[in-house]
Formats: structure tokens, sequence, C-alpha cells
């Protein structure tokens, strides 16, 4: 639509304004306050001068009332238009050079005394007239200039303060501000306009400053900016009532205005009334579109940024914002730097439909789509790039993906054709990024842009299809590629040619929604048989499974002997479910067999598919370990670092050795209810901890179990109780733990041919500091604790700057916390205070300056049990 | 007559038993419901346990009320009460089917039979013309059933099946008498899976009829409607009818999850049936139409008996050593 009126508008409306040069830059030798037009030096004019004179001197002398009266009265004919008033020349003179002077004097001499020189208020009255009658800006800055030098709350601060509020009602400012724009045409003074603006954005910080709790609600920002914005309106409606008029004009006063207040932070309170306004004032005439652009095209360059974000924000979908802004992105490179870059690379705090906005701006006009391309190309390559995806907090990866989305969403095939390659690329390089990420929420990005590039790359193709959870999230972000959809947020039905990208999605729908209503059909039909027993509602029989256990061994050896051996599949699964019942009640037979139990175990693959083989497996090698720690732990930490394992395995492995260690630290904690529970609910007793899912789910709980444990002593901390010992019962754990610890901090740092640990394999190294971390705090109170916790702080030293993926971080200042609750306080400072002084500097930092939000919360706790061990020494050592 | 209702709700989650009965310390393999004469009209129950002894429950306090022991140890297998109200006769593993006098506190044996089989097959009786009643238990052929006159104990007949029909041995009784004939008839369940329906006064098979793969475990009979119904060890639980010519014919059959029925029971208002699954679960039908109304999973053995009471209450006796009674579908 734009384009067309662009196009067809007549240039005789709009021409003049638009044309007006800009305005110049300002010869420096007339920058000063006492320069004057040349027609002051006419003789003719002193009878002005020598009238104001008088005046200023009957003012400052004169006690009379009525002389003062008649005196002021006589001046106010070079004021006014009426009969008897002034020649023009005169007038001019009296308002340029002397009209200041007289209002200081009018100013200086308000009391309350002189005020009554006259009864009936009529001296106040012809007092005031002169401040809202006489030229505004010099009225303006009088006021603003006594106030602020008028000393503490006094009548006459507070007599000024009511008469600026009343210029404020009574419309002065635009009068104000118009008369700036007409002197825009001539030459004029710089720094008197500096200034003027400066008052007239600041006035509320001035007058909030001055007045203090006297304050008067006209000049609160949140009154002021909105009485502010409706005298900008007036000055628009003049101006283009001008330009209808056929005069020039200029608006560039109302554009400073504009940028500063916006720079001062308040483009809520302003565009709030503009905005919603010019939307509609441009909606019907093209004059006020093109005084609107103008508005927008005069704000300096530092104020751009300002106002843009604030019109982003206060712009209710992306006509409107085209309609404000014009191709303004286009003409100014600030602008254009500020739109493409600044608000979606280098901020990421805008919500979802100011992206919308954003992005749909660039897209409604043909100059702007090709920077839309560009926007969604580099995009693309931050979206792919592996260190942006490290670095960044996952927010502003949302928000990057969320960008994508929607520019995918307005870009149509033939637009994307020439840089299909290109954005191919990059999408397949952050794709594979993603999906090494150890952060399901990252992969789920991952996959989900993904899926929607290709289907508009490719739309051909057949169609790239992941699996993944559906949260609210993917749900948002699916919808925002369908470009159906986006057509409805825009709130105005304006545009009728919308996006191009159309086309393919219609198609697709109704088959759907036919399929729904076919399915939704089908049960009512089968179910049409009419049973009279009304009363014989069944109950729920979806627990009514094939039963398995028929075919169970009853010894350990059979078990492992039907697992290796066993080819028929019915036997092998039982022997799977009974293993860790028949473990637990027969710990003898299971340590003769222990080392080639927990082999056969490790190494067990489902060869059909078993309902919950993971957990079923982890819970035999738990039981295993349990049963015959120091020999299974050896073997199998002695696996972790062998070659020839899947990283699954290995991970495995760590998972056995912390839920082991958990059993044997607090006995009972994995128990389960009794063998034989019956079937109906003995699918869903799992353990409550860690069922590993493929994938890595498994470690996070460790770490809400330590967070727990950290928050708890926190807690008890802030409270103030002694500090109790954290367990009772003896700890099983503790003959064992360096069984299960140091074998597995002992290599990490040697790759091997197929497993790189400070490598590509960091998802398990992150594994491995959470287990260590895990072990750590299992070993509370242990005799072991004092030589693993020093172990465990030079392998976090060793790491600490090696790694830059979150999750691995997030083992390391979890690792550490268990060592500050599992050593006692003493061997710490005594033993490793060097390896304390560290951590707490690197403690600090990461809780400073991480861009991962878990980090900086682990960290801060970390810090927090440092203190609390500092208190508790200072406390103890008396 | 109900429209179906356009949304389907949500099934009720399975209910839990009203009570559970333990102390047997011993698997329980028979059940049977009856009104105590001493105890004016208080419901009993009488479970036989793998263990050789009868517990008497007294429902209302939940407790045994009294233990017969009189099997020497060897299982009990069936039990059932006299229409009188005070004699019990239970059945035993060893051989033995012994009648108990329990009226006024009694414990006794007053009489009992030796068993020429030690099979699986639980006896029946018919009671229609009290005093004198009918008996059908195992006979000393391995596929025969003898009948006998009771409480005289006169053998009237044996019902031996044709030499090469090879039925095998018969593995549950069903006496029963029609309204309209003075004959009794007995329905018995082979081993080679088929149900047969003799004519005792003819001492003849009326029919024959096929139903199960697996030996038949326990059949039911409704004779409002001349329909009965069988489960065995396989699979399949199978619902027959008899026609007018006294046939028996398969109606239908209705495929289970697991295999292993070892009873099947039919309300006494005939709305419902109750099996006993080997795979721990009792199974609820509708009978009329059988539809699967509940899969109750309380058991962690295998289930060997169901009972139900003048009342409704439904119980069952497992392995586990644990009695389930639960009410389902009040009538």
């Amino acid at each position: 639509m734009e384009e067309e009126r662009d196009g067809s508008s007549p240039e005789r409306l709009c021409g003049e304004v638009l044309r007006s040069p800009q305005t110049p830059a300002w010869p420096s030798h007339c920058a000063s306050w006492d320069s004057r037009p040349p027609c002051s030096m006419d003789p003719a004019l002193s009878v002005v001068r020598l009238a104001v004179q008088e005046a200023v001197h009957i003012l400052s002398s004169s006690e009379d009332g009525g002389h003062i009266l008649s005196t002021l009265a006589s001046l106010k004919r070079y004021l006014s238009d009426t009969e008897n008033s002034a020649l023009s020349g005169e007038k001019e003179e009296f308002a340029t050079v002397h009209f200041s002077t007289l209002l200081r004097s009018l100013a200086s001499k308000l009391s309350p005394d002189w005020l009554e020189l006259l009864p009936g208020g009529r001296l106040e009255a012809l007092w005031a007239s002169f401040f809202l009658e006489g030229p505004a800006d010099q009225a303006f800055l009088v006021l603003m200039e006594t106030i602020e030098g008028t000393a503490g709350p006094s009548f006459r601060l507070m007599k000024m303060a009511q008469l600026l509020a009343r210029f404020l009602r009574e419309g002065r400012m635009a009068a104000l501000m118009e008369a700036q724009c007409q002197q825009q045409m001539r030459p004029s003074f710089p720094v008197l306009r500096e200034m003027l603006l400066s008052k007239v954005v600041g006035l509320p910080d001035h007058l909030g400053n001055r007045l203090q709790r006297e304050n008067l609600p006209e000049f609160l920002p949140q009154n002021y900016f909105p009485l502010l914005s409706e005298e900008v309106l007036r000055v628009l409606q003049a101006a283009v009532d001008s330009l209808q008029g056929g005069l020039d004009c200029s608006i560039s006063f109302l554009s400073q205005v504009l940028g500063k207040v916006c720079m001062h932070g308040r483009q809520q309170e302003t565009l709030d009334v503009l905005v919603p306004q010019l939307t509609t004032l441009t909606n019907s005439s093209c004059l006020w579109q093109r005084v609107c652009w103008r508005l927008v095209e005069q704000v300096p360059d530092r104020a751009l940024e300002a106002m843009l974000t604030g019109m982003v924000e206060a712009a209710s979908g992306p006509e409107v914002l085209s309609r404000l802004l014009g191709n303004l992105v286009v003409k100014n490179k600030k602008a254009q730097f500020v739109m493409t870059r600044k608000l979606l690379f280098l901020q990421y705090r805008y919500t979802t439909p100011m992206l919308q906005s954003l992005l749909g701006y660039l897209a409604m006009d043909s100059q702007r789509r090709p920077l839309l391309v560009q926007v969604l190309k580099e995009l693309l390559e931050t979206w792919g790039s592996s260190s942006a995806i490290r670095h960044t907090p996952l927010p502003q990866q949302c928000y990057i993906s969320k960008a994508i989305l929607i520019c995918l969403a307005h870009l149509g095939g033939p637009e994307l054709q020439d840089s299909r390659d290109e954005l191919l690329a990059s999408m397949m390089a952050g794709v594979k990024c993603r999906l090494d990420s150890s952060l399901p929420a990252v992969r789920r990005l991952g996959m989900i842009v993904a899926e929607v590039v290709s289907s508009h790359l490719h739309p051909e193709g057949p169609p790239l299809k992941f699996q993944y959870e559906e949260d609210e999230l993917s749900l948002e972000l699916l919808a925002l590629g369908n470009p159906r959809l986006m057509g409805d947020s825009a709130s105005e039905a304006g545009g009728p040619s919308l996006a191009p990208a159309t086309t393919e999605t219609p198609t697709e729908t109704p088959a759907e929604t036919m399929d729904s209503k076919v399915l939704r059909a089908q049960p009512e039909g089968s179910d049409s048989e009419v049973d009279s027993d009304d009363e014989f509602i069944p109950y729920d029989m979806s627990g009514d499974k094939e039963l398995k256990n028929s075919k169970a061994p009853a010894y350990v050896r059979d078990c492992m002997e039907a697992l290796t051996m066993s080819e028929d599949s019915e036997r092998w699964e039982a022997a799977l479910r009974a293993l860790e019942g028949l473990i637990c009640r027969s710990p003898e037979a299971t340590r003769e067999v222990s080392v080639e139990l927990a082999k056969v175990l490790l190494h067990l693959e489902e060869r059909t598919c078993v309902a919950g083989f993971e957990g079923l497996r982890q819970r035999a090698l738990v039981a295993v370990t349990v049963t015959d720690p120091a020999q299974v732990a050896e073997y199998l930490t002695s696996q972790f670092y062998a070659l020839n394992y899947s990283l699954r395995q290995r991970m495995d492995i760590l998972d056995v050795l912390t839920l082991a260690a958990q059993e044997l630290s607090r006995p009972g904690r994995l128990k389960r209810a009794p063998q034989h529970s019956h079937p109906g609910t003995g699918t869903c007793c799992l353990l409550p901890l860690a069922t590993a899912q493929p994938g890595s789910t498994a470690a996070p709980d460790w770490r809400v179990v330590v967070e727990e444990r950290i928050r708890s002593k926190t807690r008890r901390l802030s409270k103030g109780a002694p500090r109790m010992g954290a367990a009772g019962s003896p700890n099983g754990f503790n003959s064992v733990a360096g069984y299960f610890f140091f074998p597995l901090i002992q290599h990490f740092d040697r790759p091997l041919l197929t497993f790189d640990l400070l490598g590509d394999d960091q998802l398990v190294l992150g594994r491995l500091t959470h287990t260590l971390g895990a072990l750590m705090y299992l070993a509370a109170n242990t005799t072991v604790a004092v030589p693993m916790g020093k172990a465990l702080l030079e392998f976090t030293w060793a790491l600490r700057f090696h790694v830059d993926t979150s999750y691995v971080r997030q083992g390391l200042l979890s690792a550490t916390s268990s060592v500050l609750l599992s050593v006692p306080a003493q061997r710490l400072l005594e033993d490793m205070p060097d390896e304390l002084l560290e951590a707490r500097s690197w403690l600090a930092d990461v809780a400073e300056k991480d861009p991962d939000e878990d980090c900086r919360m682990l960290a801060v706790k970390a810090l927090l049990l440092l203190e609390k061990l500092k208190d508790k020494l200072l406390t103890s050592s008396p | 007559s109900a429209l179906p209702s356009m949304a389907t709700p949500l099934p009720p989650p399975a209910p839990d038993p009203q009570f559970v009965l333990r102390g047997t310390q011993s698997p329980v393999h028979a059940l049977h419901f009856s009104r105590g004469a001493q105890a004016q009209g208080c419901l009993l129950l009488f479970s036989g346990s793998q263990s050789g002894l009868v517990h008497i429950w007294n429902l209302q306090t939940r407790r045994t009320a009294a233990t017969l022991d009189g099997h020497g140890g060897q299982c009990v297998t069936w039990l059932q009460m006299l229409p009188q109200g005070h004699q019990l006769l239970s059945q035993g593993r060893d051989m033995k089917l012994c009648l108990w006098d329990l009226a006024e506190g009694r414990s006794a044996v007053v009489d009992s039979i030796h068993l020429e089989s030690v099979g699986f097959c639980r006896s029946a009786i018919l009671t229609g013309g009290w005093p004198h009643w009918t008996l059908a238990v195992p006979g000393k052929g391995s596929d025969e059933v003898q009948i006998l006159e009771m409480p005289s104990k006169t053998s009237v007949c044996t019902l031996k099946p044709d030499a090469d029909a090879k039925l095998g041995m018969p593995m549950c009784l069903g006496l029963w008498q029609a309204r309209s004939s003075p004959r009794p008839l007995l329905l018995a369940g082979y081993e080679d899976g088929s149900v047969a329906l003799w004519d005792i006064s003819e001492r003849k098979m009326c029919s024959h009829v096929t139903c199960h793969e697996e030996p038949v475990m326990g059949l039911d009979f409704d004779p409002q409607q001349a329909r009965g119904i069988s489960g065995s060890a396989g699979k399949a639980l199978a619902v027959w009818n008899l026609d007018r010519q006294q046939a028996l014919k398969v109606h239908g059959t209705h495929r289970l999850t697991n295999p292993g029925v070892a009873e099947v029971t039919i309300r006494p208002d005939y709305k419902i049936l109750a099996t006993a699954g080997w795979d721990h679960r009792i199974r609820v039908f509708h009978w009329r139409t059988m539809k699967p109304l509940a899969v109750l999973a309380f058991h962690s053995a295998t289930v060997q008996c169901v009972a139900f009471a003048p009342n409704g209450l439904l119980a069952a006796g497992s392995k586990d050593q644990r009695i389930s009674v639960w009410s389902l579908y009040p009538p």
C-alpha cells in the first residue's frame, strides 16, 4: 500500500516541506545571545527601548499600584493584535530584544506585598499575561531560569511554578515548538535552541529537584510527557495545515524533542500517546504520513536507537511500523544498524510480537526486503557458529532462533534461491553443534530450526523430521515458522498482500482437520453397541499385560547363563527382570561371580524390545556393585577408561557407581518394595533417582541431589544453629570410597584412540565431574574424604579454564561444593589453603561473568559455603 | 437404552479389595460362602488350604472362627455346605471326602468317603430331593465319574466315556437338574479340553463338545439361559449353550491376556462372573454379553479359587496365602 501511495503521491502537496533544505550547519559567528536582527539598528525603534526602560524603572521603584498597572498595560500593545496595537516593526523589536528583560524584572518583583498594591488580583492577572501571551520560548526560559534561581520553598517559587503549570495547561508548549519550527526557516541561534531543548525535555527533572515534595502533578514525568506528546501532535497538525495551505514549514525541532525525550528514557510515556495517534492519522492521509516520516528521519543519529526501540515496542504490528517509519532503515545507516543488527544480535530482551513487528517491517517493502535476506543470512550464521552456541545464554539462542523462523515465514522460495547453499551450510553447522550439546533445550532448538529451515529451503524434498518432546517453547517456535499464523498476529487487517510465502500450508491443514474428524467419528460408530446394564461400567483394565515371570531363573548363576546363552527371548527377559531380586536375596552367591556378572551386564544389549531395559540393567548392576563393592568398583572404574566402549556404556558406569555409592552410604535409600510386588503396579516402581534415559537426563538428578543438600545446609546456617553430624549411622561407603573415586580421577587427561574426554567427549567429562562430586559428597564423614577432596580440588583446578561447555562447568562447581561440604573445615584449611584461595577467586569470577545462569547460581552457592566455613572457624577458634 | 455418549469418559481406576484375610499360612485352594446356622445368619467364609486345614472366617470380625483339621496335612480342594446349614463337605488330596458337623460350635467329622482318585477334580452335589442328595466324585478309573446317593453312600452309577473317545481325566464337575425334568444331569470338563453332558439316569453321554485346546480347569452353568462357561489351562474362556435337544454348542470364546484359569464362577444372580487366573489376576465379566468389566491385580501369585456369596461378595484365594474379598457391582 505504501509503495503505491509513494509512487502516486502528488509532489505539490508534500514537496515543499520534504524538499526544504536540511537545517544548515550554524555558522559559529552568529552563535551569540545578543546578535540581533539587522533591523534593530533603526533609530526610530528606540521608542520601544525607551518605553521598556521606563517600565523597568517604574517596576523597580514605584509603590503606586495604579501607575504600575497603566505602565504595564501600555506595554501590552506590543504583544496584542488589537486595533491600537503597535507597528509590526516595533512589535518585533520588543519581542526579540526587550521581552526577556521585561519578564525578568517582572519575575523579580513578584512578592505578596507587590501583588497587593492593587486589589482583586488585577496586577497579578496582568503580570501573568505577559508570560502567557508573549513569545513562548522567552517566557519559558525566563520561567525556568527564575524557578531555578529561586531559593527554597517560598511564595515566589510556588507562584512561578504555578504559572509554569498554567503555561503548560494553556498549550504554550505547542506555541513554543511551533515558533521554533518556524524560526528554523531562518538562521537562528543554535545555543538558544539547544538550551531550550534541554529545558523542554528536562522540565520534570528540574522542577522535581527544585520543588522536592511540593512538586505539582503537571511536572511529574508520567503526566508531563504525554502532555508534551499531545503538544507535538498539535504542532504536527499545524505543519500539516500549513502544508495544505501551500506554505513551507520545518519540523526538525520536533524531531529533536522526540529524540531527546527518547534518549532520556521516556519512550514509553511519549510514544504510548504519539504512536496510536499517528497510526490513525497516517492511515487516512498521505500528507500526515510524509510529515511523520520526516519527523523520524530528522531525529538526530545519537537518539535514533532510543527512538527506534521505543517505536518497535509501541507499534502494534509491522504495518504500523512501516507506516510510521517509512524507508528510514534504507535511508539512514544508523537506523539500519540499529534495526538489523543491534536489536537482533546484540540484545535479546524483546518479546516475540516485537520481533515480528521488526522483521515484518523489513519484509513489507521491496526496498527493505534485501535487508531481510541479509538479516536471515547473518542470523543463521550466528546460529550456526559453535562458539556462539557455547558462549551465549540460552534465552539469546531462543531469541535468534525465533528471529530466524520469523524471517523464513516472510521470505519466499525465489528470494532464498540465491543464498540457499550458504544458508544450508550455516544451518548444518548449527544443527551439528546443537545436537552435540548436553543441554536438551539446545538440542531441541537445533532440531526445530533445522526442520523449519530445511522445509523452506527444500519445500519439494522429503521433510526433515526429528523426534523431540513438544513443550511450550517448541510449539511457539513451530507456530512462528508457520506464515499463516503470522498474518493473524497483526492487529490491523490492513495488508491483503502480506507475505508472498503463504502458499504451501493451507493445503495441509484441511487434510489434517478431515483426519481428526474421521478419527472422532470412528469410536461413535464402533461403540454403538447398546448396553442395557448401565450399572456395569468397566473399570480401567489398562494394566492387564502379559505376565512374563514364568520362566525366570531362580539362581544368580542361572540368570547369568540365561543372559549370555539363552536364545529364548522370554527367558532372557525374565532373567533380566529377576536378577536384581536374586542378587539382593543371595549376596554370598553373587559375590562368587560378581565381576563376571558385572561384565555380562555392562555388555548386555537389548535383544528384543523390553520395556524398561535400561532401568533393569542399571538396577542389577547397582545391586551387584553394592553386594561386592571393592571388586566390582575396581572392575567398572578400570573399564571406564578402557578401549572399545561406547559413550553410553561409559556413562552407565558412572551412573552405576554413583547409585551404588549412594546406596552404600545411606542403606535403604534405593531399596525397592518387597520382591514380588503385585503386577498391577509392578511396572512403575522404578528407582526414584537416576533412571538413565538415553540422552543425558540422569546426571542432572545428581545435581539436584547435591544442590538440595547445599540448600538445606545453607538454610541451617542462616538459622544460626550449630552444625549437626550429617549421618548418625556408620557410612558403609567408608571402606570402599577409594575404589570408586581414585581410579576415575586418575586418567581423565589421557586421550584414547576412541575416547577423548578433553576433546569431543565433553558430555562424558561433564558426567564424570558430576559423578566425582557426588562420590565426594557421599564420602562425607569418611576417613578418605580428605585425600579425596584434595584430589578433586586439583582436578577442578585443571579443568577450570579448559572447558567451555556449561554442563562441565556446572559439574566442576557442584564438585567444589561437595568438597566444601564433605571435608572437615579444619582439614580444609590446614591441608589445602592455597587451593581454597584459588577456588574462591575462580568462584567469584564465575559468579559474576559466566554466561550460564545455572553456573552463576552454583558458584554463588559454593561461595556461600566458603563463607560459612570462615564463620565456623571464627566462632570455633576463641 | 441410553444412547452412547459422544465422549467416552475415562474408566474408573481398578478397585481395591474390600478387605483381605491373612493367616492361612498356606496357599488357599478352596473357598465357599455360607450363612452359618449357629451365628444367626452371619455370613461365613470357608477356606481350604494346601496345609490341609479348613478355616472358617467370620466376615464381620474378619477373623477365623474355627479351624478344621481333617485331611492329614493334604491339600483341601473343595468345600461345600449342605443346605440345612451345619454340615460341611470337604475334599482333600488325602483321597478323603469329609462331612463335618458344625452345629452348636462342634467341629467333628461325622462321616467320610474314601475317594478312588487323587486327581485335580473337584466334586459336585445336587440337593434337589433333600434329605437325599446326589454326589458326583471322580471315580476309580482315571476317566470315570462316580455318582453316589447320599447320605446312604450308595453308588448309583459310574460314568465312563467310550473307550475310544480319549477324553482323559475329568477335571471339573457340575451337577444340575432342569426344572422341567426330574432327571439329573452332569456337566464334566475333561483333560482333552472338551465338555460333556451326561444324563445320569440313563448313564449316557448326551452331548460332547471340544471347546479348549488345553485341559478344562473349571466350569459353571446358568440353567436359566441353558448356557455355561468353562476355563482351561489355555488362553481362552469358552461359552457354550445347550439347545432343546440337549446338545452342547460353543457359543463363543473369549481370549485372555495370559493363559490359565483355575476356576470360573457365575454370581448367584447370573449377572457377572469371575475367573481365578494363573496370572495372579481375577477377571470379572458381564455374564450376558461377556464384556470384560475388571481385572483385579491384587494377588502376587496364582489365584486358585473364586467364590461368590449370596449377597454378591466376591472372594478369591491365592497361592500367596491371602484371601481377597471384593464388593463389585452389588446386586
